[in-house]
């Protein structure tokens, strides 16, 4: 396999709660990998820590109150984020990799046109005049399907809507041609047409510009359509990690399973749908206070006193090349004690 | 200054802690309360208002001499501080911590009346203005865009310099009178929105009377905002008070007021500077206070709002 | 927005005339009488009688105040009785003054006011934050004319580094070249300006400050650090454009403030400007220059909150293209 554009290795991003509240463990040693042109999708409910390790990455955790853990590595063709000044970083940011955020309409400044916002990355990087730099915006409007671009480009976010807003965000994120763009919720705050259209879009422009995508979603309907491998997060932990396909075809995690049964389907009838769609019971606890043990041991239909106790490491699946379908839980070595309740 | 004097001032300390001290405890319990004391200054603000609220009422304890006793008026004139004065004396050789001391009863006197008064009239004001709507609310409206367009310390020039020797009631009045506008508009806004939610409607539909609608829903949720800008606009009215009695048309001189100690010893203020420095420091620390009550207030009750 | 324009200033001119009907009234009822002798010379009363009819004073109330709105549309702001020449004269000595001194302090205001916000800001809970909190919630609490008073003493008195009142030096200034004179202008105008511009800059860092943290904490600041803006170009660029919003609206509420202080501040440092003109009408029951500058000052506060609505559209793109 080639070289990882992004290794992220045991990541750990906590944040000070108030006063006596003690330390919220957001993300817990996280780690994983992307590859040039790819995508990854990370997966879990909110609360599970898959927006702040997507933020942690180029490091927009507002400090304080979070901090990202001096044992942590997050390596960006093989130099480490975590390390690097200020004026490095700001060179990495914005230009070789880029983000857009689950909330298009705050996440554009109200008070600058569309086409300031664009160019102002090509300028700020590439050092592009201004009437060059607004050339490149109007064609990167062009290239996220902004109809009359020409237009658009002196047009204030308010003027958009949630689905545009989201275009014009892509667009200035995408306007330095970055190696990687990490999208956090890109498709939530949207409507369901929309969605398909935004996903689609990416999907175009990644073959287009030949980049990584780093997809973070709570979604996996979204993820199997678009993302070439899976990391599945709970409590601030990676679960199960493995290709798409194989995800899909072999869920070993009892939370990854519990995702999938609540995924409404196409193909279930609606008789189905009314009794049997299924929820994971409880809910992601507070961050503040993991559980001992296993951390899904709570909500875990097949937990057993072992999990209660003893935190599982990340396994092997044994499935395919080693390592490439890890599961942290303890029915790998005792198989058997899945078909108890299912 | 004799034994007594400073024994009431240690009591006077020691009341307003056990108030700080009573107040965390009771705060602990709630989020509210919790919100309260994260700021750094509540204590502080609180301290400093517990101590000269108990100071104003045991004024005769802590006084070591009667406010406006002039006992040595050659000698004893601008008598630096001292073991027996130790704030020193003014021009007329009376003790400045004693005056200090009821001055306390009449600028926050004044200050809490006044804000009553502006307090209630501006929420009656909204609420009519807000709630029914119709030709009261622009009448009303209006009326508030007049009072708000005209410097206040004018309207009060005109009224009390105008009348000569308003009583202190009557002074309280007018301040209190002036100084409604703001609140009006704020209660009146809450009242805007409130009036669309459901649970009004609910009250409505029910066919509750419009003034019982108003006391029994509204108003208790504009009691927030109402209780903060009452902390802030206390202070707002213990500076305009100093400012009336420097400009010689606040609370008449015998009688001590922080503001009008100013005004007495502006004169002097180069050869003798206790006599005005310790009474604006008092309005100083007092009107922080409460600034930083209200704004610790603000937190805990709207933690939507960050401020200090 | 033409519209819109239109019915502020028909609201602006309505607001003006109600203040000045206010005030006339006030004045009129008021107990005391203008023209009131000092106790120890006593005047014939049939010269009081005289006097009074000659200003109208012995009108029905409703007459007279007919005849002041007709004199006033004209452009006529009456003769005042003590300082026996046109208010209008008076006003026009009076308001150059207070312009100057309440334009130096909008300054000192806003600009210290506005770096010590943003400063502070982004320095949240930091030391430099907190001392400087502290030292602005001082500034704020102070009475103002207290404040004068202290500068006055220390660096009037003391130290003798600024003279301790007036607009110039009435000795040497005439006979100062022209460079020398603005020295001269600044040198009185610094103590009093920097009273009121210390309070104001207090009070308007602590509102800046909220402001801008209010937004630092925006999606869209977040969307700037991610492209790699350098902090000065986060900071500076986008969230100050958007904390400079609210801003605005203070400057509507400055000119109440600056007025207020200007009474104040003028009395403190012997400020011969239209505070201090007012203050002295009301004292003698001066009429008609009690009720000019009133008219002046609600006029100024109105067309304040009015630059304010101008300025607030011109700035805030959502307002400004959905009215264009």
């Amino acid at each position: 396999m080639t070289e990882p554009l992004l290794r992220v290795r045991d990541l750990k991003t906590y944040f000070v709660t108030e006063r006596g509240g003690g330390t919220a463990r957001a993300v817990d040693g996280v780690s994983f990998d992307v590859h040039p042109g790819e995508t990854l999708g990370i997966v879990g409910e909110s609360g599970c820590g898959k927006t702040v390790t997507s933020l942690s990455i180029l490091r927009l955790i507002p400090e304080p109150p979070g901090h990202i853990l001096s044992g942590s590595l997050i390596e960006f063709e093989g130099r480490n984020l975590l390390t690097l000044r200020p004026p490095e970083l700001r060179a990495i940011r914005g230009n070789e990799v880029a983000m857009i955020f689950q909330e298009p309409m705050t996440s554009l400044n109200p008070v600058f046109t569309v086409g300031d916002q664009i160019a102002e990355a090509a300028i700020v990087h590439q050092r592009l005049p201004r009437k060059r730099a607004r050339a490149r915006a109007i064609e990167m409007l062009r290239l996220v399907g902004i109809p009359d671009p020409e237009e658009r480009v002196d047009h204030y976010p308010h003027q958009l809507s949630g689905g545009m807003s989201q275009r014009v965000m892509i667009a200035m994120a995408l306007v330095c041609h970055p190696k990687l763009l990490i999208a956090d919720e890109p498709t939530t705050a949207l409507d369901v047409t929309i969605q398909a259209q935004i996903l689609e879009l990416l999907d175009r422009l990644q073959a287009e510009l030949g980049m990584a995508v780093l997809l973070i979603t709570h979604d996996l309907g979204i993820v199997a359509g678009t993302s070439d491998r899976v990391v599945v997060m709970y409590a601030g932990q990676v679960v199960e990690t493995a290709a798409t396909p194989e995800l899909f075809a072999h869920p070993l995690h009892p939370y990854t399973e519990g995702l999938m049964a609540a995924v409404p389907r196409i193909d279930t009838r609606v008789s189905q749908v009314r009794g049997r769609l299924h929820t994971i019971p409880g809910q992601v606890p507070a961050a503040s206070a993991w559980p001992a043990g296993c951390r899904f041991h709570p909500r875990c239909p097949y937990a057993w006193d072992r999990c209660t106790v003893e935190e599982p490491p990340l396994l092997d699946a044994g499935r395919g090349e080693p390592g490439s379908h890890a599961v942290r839980c303890w029915l790998l070595t005792e198989p058997r004690r899945r078909t108890r309740q299912a | 200054m004799n034994v007594r004097a400073w024994l009431a001032l240690l009591g006077a300390i020691a009341v307003a802690l056990a108030a700080v001290g009573e107040a965390r405890r009771l705060a602990a319990r709630g989020s509210r309360g919790r919100r309260f004391f994260r700021h750094a200054t509540a204590s502080g603000g609180l301290f400093v208002l517990a101590f000269f609220t108990t100071v104003a009422v045991a004024a005769p304890l802590v006084a070591p001499y009667p406010p406006s006793s002039m006992p040595e008026i050659v000698a004893l004139r601008d008598a630096p501080p001292s073991l027996a004065h130790p704030l020193g004396t003014d021009l007329y050789s009376r003790d400045v911590w004693s005056r200090l001391v009821y001055g306390a009863r009449v600028s926050l006197g004044i200050g809490a009346l006044a804000m009553l008064v502006a307090l209630t009239v501006g929420a009656a004001a909204g609420a009519v203005a807000g709630y029914a709507r119709r030709w009261v609310d622009p009448v009303l409206m209006r009326l508030v865009d007049v009072g708000l367009s005209i410097p206040r310390i004018f309207v009060l020039l005109m009224a009390v310099a105008l009348w000569e020797r308003l009583p202190v009631s009557a002074l309280v009045l007018v301040i209190g009178l002036t100084g409604w506008f703001g609140t009006s508009r704020l209660v009146r806004a809450e009242v805007l929105s409130l009036r669309e939610r459901e649970f009004v409607a609910a009250a409505r539909a029910l066919g509750a009377r419009p003034a019982r609608i108003i006391l029994r829903h509204v108003l208790p949720n504009v009691a927030a905002p109402l209780i903060v800008s009452a902390a802030l606009g206390i202070g707002s009215v213990m500076l305009l008070e100093a400012s009336l009695s420097f400009l010689g048309i606040g609370v008449p001189s015998p009688v001590p007021s922080w503001g009008n100690m100013i005004a007495d010893g502006k004169d002097q203020l180069a050869t003798a500077p206790w006599t005005s420095l310790f009474p604006g420091l008092a309005i100083a620390v007092v009107v922080m206070a409460l600034t930083a009550v209200g704004d610790a207030l603000r937190d805990a009750l709207d933690p939507g709002r960050e401020t200090a | 927005m033409t519209a819109w324009l239109v019915r502020r200033v028909a609201a602006a001119i309505a607001i003006v005339w109600a203040v000045v009907t206010v005030t006339f009234v006030l004045v009129h009822v008021a107990p005391g009488t203008p023209f009131l002798p000092p106790a120890e010379t006593p005047v014939d009363p049939a010269v009081l009688e005289r006097l009074r009819s000659q200003f109208g004073l012995d009108r029905p109330l409703s007459e007279q105040y007919v005849r002041y709105l007709r004199e006033i549309a004209r452009g006529n702001l009456g003769e005042s009785f003590a300082l026996h020449r046109p208010v209008a004269d008076a006003l026009a000595e009076a308001l150059p003054n207070t312009l100057t001194l309440a334009g130096a302090a909008l300054c000192i205001e806003f600009v210290l006011g506005l770096a010590l916000g943003v400063y502070q800001a982004a320095r949240a809970r930091r030391f430099g934050d907190v001392a400087l909190g502290n030292a602005t919630l001082f500034l704020y609490s102070v009475p103002t004319f207290w404040l004068g008073l202290l500068l006055l003493v220390v660096f009037g008195q003391w130290l003798r580094w600024f003279p301790v009142g007036g607009v110039v030096d009435v000795v040497t200034h005439e006979s100062l070249p022209w460079a020398g004179r603005v020295a001269d202008r600044l040198w009185h105008l610094a103590l009093p300006a920097g009273t009121l511009g210390l309070v104001g800059a207090a009070a308007t860092a602590r509102f800046e400050r909220a402001a801008m943290l209010e937004v630092l904490g925006q999606d869209y600041v977040r969307t700037a650090r991610a492209k790699g803006l350098p902090e000065r170009r986060v900071v500076l660029g986008h969230a100050l454009r958007n904390a400079l919003l609210p801003f605005v609206t203070l400057f509507g509420l400055a000119f109440p403030f600056l007025l207020t202080g200007a009474v104040l501040v003028e009395t403190v440092f012997a400020w011969p400007g239209m505070g201090r003109l007012a203050a002295e009408a009301i004292f003698r029951r001066d009429y008609p220059v009690v009720t000019a500058a009133a008219m002046l000052a609600s006029g100024m506060v109105v067309l304040g909150s009015l630059l304010a609505d101008l300025l607030y559209a011109a700035a805030d793109p959502r307002i400004r293209t959905s009215a264009a």
